[in-house]
């Protein structure tokens, strides 16, 4: 397990490689809101590599949505294989965030 | 294929999930369970009936241990994990985080992922901790019918 931040146009990513589950959420949510602070606004996590997400990982994703957003910025999500689309659709959280289907189209949509 | 059995006893720790959840996925792996039930109904149920256990039925007290025992095969998984707590009303604690006024809120998906990816999950007594210490013990079955 492990995240990744990089910085392309200006877009703060974080890929995530590994589960995103209820021992790591916090990681993820230190890295973003150090982000934040820095005077990221836009954001993007690439799934590409990510394995399953508990519903603490869940949390953290709406919880660090809201965060930025009252920061003014926007966090988008790309690379949602079906599984985790499926998770998505369950809890409806899919129609809480922007999700494209690559990188390149999240960055894109910025 | 005859029938897996998995008996552990793990620390009171949310880093021993994913190892617990690996474990039971490779078992059914073997039994040829579909890609879905591998990759997304078995590892997020377990992690959440594990994480349950550990930090509302132990209340992430170092002291107390999680016991997982897991039968297996080319039928159907059934997997208890078992605390120290006193347990919870499945049903009362069973809300839908779906709803407008839920959507946005950081918790609550837990046990209605639990029941959304798994055939069926009850709750009932368990029997006392190790050495008799802690409660009566509290027991989440999970049972997934092996889909091909």
């Amino acid at each position: 397990m492990s995240f990744t931040t990089k910085k392309q146009d200006g877009v703060v990513i974080m890929e995530i490689e590994g589960q995103l589950i209820v021992g790591n959420r916090q990681e993820l949510k230190q890295k973003m809101l150090e982000e934040l602070e820095k005077g990221g606004r836009k954001f993007l996590i690439d799934f590409d590599k990510t394995g399953y997400i508990d519903s603490s990982g869940l949390g953290v994703l709406v919880s660090l949505s809201k965060k930025i957003r009252e920061q003014g910025g926007d966090l988008r999500l790309a690379n949602l294989n079906e599984d985790l689309r499926t998770l998505f659709e369950l809890t409806k959280l899919d129609t809480l965030f922007q999700i494209a289907e690559t990188r390149e189209q999240a960055l894109a949509s910025f | 294929m005859d029938a897996r059995v998995i008996e552990l006893e793990i620390r009171n720790d949310v880093s021993e999930i994913e190892g617990v959840v690996e474990r039971v996925r490779q078992e059914c792996e073997e039994m040829r369970f579909a890609r879905t039930q591998l990759m997304l109904n078995l590892p997020v149920a377990l992690t959440e009936a594990l994480s349950n256990a550990i930090l509302r039925g132990n209340q992430d007290d170092p002291r107390k241990c999680v016991r997982v025992h897991a039968r297996i095969d080319m039928s159907v998984l059934i997997v208890d994990v078992m605390d120290e707590g006193a347990g919870f009303d499945l049903d009362a604690c069973l809300t839908d985080p779906t709803t407008q006024d839920r959507l946005h809120r950081e918790d609550g998906r837990g046990l209605f992922l639990m029941q959304k990816l798994m055939d069926r999950v009850e709750r009932f007594a368990g029997s006392p901790g190790p050495g008799g210490k802690g409660g009566a013990g509290n027991v989440v079955r999970l049972t997934l019918r092996r889909a091909s």
